[in-house]
């Protein structure tokens, strides 16, 4: 009896032995900044002498009266709102496409999975040439083709935003249909001409049996869609720095201009803050969404 | 009372000199049969002689690199699945595991926008006829392998098509059940009336449920016959030796003093259709022997050539032994040893030799 309480104790004092590695960093690089971040958005900024002192929900006071917080949070909605669904959709297109049995698929593939491989910075490189105003390819496609005047998409401030969302569509959909195209190779052949021989046509069979069980993979494409959209920024270091006037910035930006460039970093971890919440919310949010729709095996 | 309304009429299958090649392996031989309507055919054949893509290229599932298919006397080798008017039972089942089983049943109903209680009407019978009615609103994956077997058969069946294709559709299921669905769906087809062409690798099944046994070895057509005829009269030794259990003996002809003159030919002769004979004309010395309960499989030699006898259990026979074995007459079975075909016009001449 003793002796299996003790060996009990033994297996329990591995067991933690063994996490502990992982839970250090886990602890050290994840959840002690998050914590601090917490506290830090109930204190003002240190200013050289003057140290940091609690100043209540002043920050989170300032945050809800700051326009440029409402506007870059609007950005990034309507950013989400053009990048999740394009991406995802192109990403399912081109995952079918290159499933199907044709010529050159390896090739295919490669050629759609390049823009996730490239570095954000070389890709922001080739688009800011595809945007030149008069050079650009844009601009050279829209004169030659309908006479468009040459116009400067990334210096408007109603199309800055848009041309930032294209390039990311571009950058993602490769990405997602990598992990479509996993999700299809694992749907038996049989299902479909089980499908087929009872009349069903293509479109019938994509949306009753392919797309249904896709859904697994729709969700965490949709889940990564979403957390990407507010965790990138590169591209708009390179294309466009946030302008103009704030047109093209999205909240992470606005966050690392609050901190690192005026360094307001007690308001910058309040903004940081209200990203978490609204990452998480929306997080959960789509798990229940999903859930009942999904059809795990 | 159940199937008044679930009947279909089925329709002939014809395939002429149909092959189908894959770079180098020719998968199917310019193969011809005739599949009569409301009739049960097996194809029946090796592992890897072609018979589920014959299956396939039935169904439109596969193409066909030269000859015809017809069905119901029109040509439809070039006709997508969805235009063939037939149903098909995978030897994976293929349900679909996000659907529940009534969904699954209906697929087909639903595709062709069969109205509402019409369709419910037609899933109730099939799903009394195949005991599922209590399963309707499960997921496949919460169904013992038999109750999924019966919801393919119930998708394959609603739809009441001329034609029903199934590709081994009992090799996931243990022997019992095996049993008990082989009668199942040879009563269903005998009821409903449908053509069925049913693949398998198992010559039990085939002999059991099938009016026509098409035997097939590396893409070609050995024979196709009714059960009987196949084992009592098979073409060639080939189908000799597949169907019986176990296998049909086969002697070159010098193997007997009395025939050497003979040396082209190969004789068979059943492992059960031999007895104990004194001064009969095969004389064997016995290797082993195996005890089956009701009967004895003695293995012996006869002029380097081995082969196996049932003999009753009265006799002692053991192994070092030697014994005398006859056969009735029309027990004996000649093949052409070049072309492989059978001689029928020498089994008289052969036996009275051997018996003389
Ligand atoms: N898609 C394919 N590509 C190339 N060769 C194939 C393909 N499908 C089948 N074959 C070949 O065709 C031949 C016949 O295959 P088939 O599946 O019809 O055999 P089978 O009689 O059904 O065998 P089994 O009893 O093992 O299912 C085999 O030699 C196989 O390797
Ligand atoms: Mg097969």
């Amino acid at each position: 009896m003793k002796m299996r309480a003790l060996k009990l104790k033994r297996d329990w004092i591995h067991g933690w032995l063994l996490l502990l590695p992982a839970l250090v960093f886990l602890f050290a690089f994840t959840h002690i900044p998050a914590i601090t971040t917490l506290i830090n958005s109930f204190f003002s900024t240190p200013r050289g002498r003057r140290s940091a002192k609690f100043i209540g929900l002043e920050n989170y006071d300032r945050m809800v009266n700051d326009p440029v917080f409402w506007k870059v949070l609007w950005n990034n909605l309507w950013f989400a709102i053009g990048t999740i669904p394009a991406s995802v959709g192109l990403a399912i297109v081109m995952a079918l496409w290159v499933n199907e049995k044709l010529m050159g698929r390896g090739f295919v593939r490669m050629a759609y999975f390049t823009p996730t491989v490239l570095p954000l910075i070389a890709v922001a490189n080739i688009w800011l040439f595809f945007y030149t105003p008069g050079f650009g390819l844009f601009d050279q496609i829209t004169g030659f083709l309908f006479g468009w005047p040459a116009s400067n998409y990334l210096g408007n401030p109603d199309t800055a935003l848009n041309a930032i969302i294209v390039v990311t569509v571009w950058k993602e959909a490769g990405f997602f249909m990598i992990f479509y195209l996993a999700a299809l190779q694992a749907i038996p052949v049989s299902l479909k001409e089980a499908a087929q021989i009872e009349g069903a046509g293509r479109w019938t069979i994509f949306w009753r049996i392919t797309f249904p069980l896709l859904m697994p993979t729709t969700l965490f494409v949709c889940v990564n869609a979403v957390i990407n959209s507010f965790r990138l920024v590169d591209h708009i270091f390179i294309l466009t720095d946030g302008g103009p006037d704030n047109a093209s910035a999205l909240l992470l930006f606005y966050i690392y201009e609050v901190a690192f460039r005026f360094w307001e970093t007690a308001y910058g971890a309040t903004l940081t803050v209200a990203l978490l919440a609204l990452l998480s919310l929306l997080a959960i949010g789509q798990f229940f969404f999903f859930d009942r729709k999904v059809h795990y095996k | 009372m159940v199937t008044e309304r679930l009947s279909s009429s089925g329709k002939p299958i014809g395939l002429e000199n149909v092959s189908r090649v894959w770079g180098e392996t020719i998968a199917v031989d310019a193969l011809s049969i005739e599949i009569p309507a409301g009739s049960f055919t097996a194809l029946l054949g090796p592992s890897g002689c072609g018979k589920s893509t014959t299956l396939r290229m039935i169904a439109g599932l596969e193409s066909v690199s030269g000859g015809q298919i017809l069905i119901g006397g029109n040509d439809v080798t070039g006709r997508p699945s969805s235009k063939r008017d037939l149903s098909m039972v995978f030897q994976s089942y293929a349900l679909f595991p996000h659907l529940s089983v009534a969904e699954n049943i209906i697929f087909g109903l639903k595709v062709r926008r069969m109205n509402r209680t019409e369709r419910d009407t037609r899933l109730k019978k099939v799903a009394d006829l195949l005991g599922l009615s209590q399963l309707l609103e499960r997921k496949p994956g919460q169904l013992s392998g038999g109750q999924q077997q019966r919801v393919a058969l119930g998708r394959a069946i609603i739809g009441e098509k001329p034609i029903c294709l199934m590709d081994e559709p009992l090799s996931n299921l243990d022997a019992k059940l095996r049993h008990e669905m082989r009668l199942e769906i040879r009563s269903l087809q005998q009821q409903l009336g449908f053509t069925m062409v049913y693949v398998t690798h198992d010559q039990v099944e085939a002999i059991t449920m099938a009016d026509q046994v098409v035997l097939m070895n590396k893409g070609r057509l050995e024979q196709a016959a009714a059960p009987r005829e196949l084992y009592e009269k098979p073409a060639s030794p080939f189908a000799a030796r597949f169907i019986g259990t176990p296998p049909m003996n086969l002697f070159p002809a010098n193997a007997f003093k009395k025939l050497c003159t003979a040396p082209d030919f190969q004789l068979g002769v059943r492992p059960e259709a031999m007895h104990l004979q004194d001064s009969g004309p095969v004389s064997a010395s016995v290797r082993a022997v195996e005890y089956l309960g009701a009967d004895i499989l003695a293995d012996c030699v006869v002029a380097e050539t081995s082969f196996q006898v049932r003999l009753p259990t009265t006799r002692r026979v053991t192994p070092g032994q030697s014994i005398e074995l006859g056969f009735e007459p029309d027990a004996l079975h000649v093949f052409d040893a070049d072309t492989g075909r059978r001689r029928d016009d020498l089994v008289s001449e052969f036996g009275t030799l051997l018996r003389s």
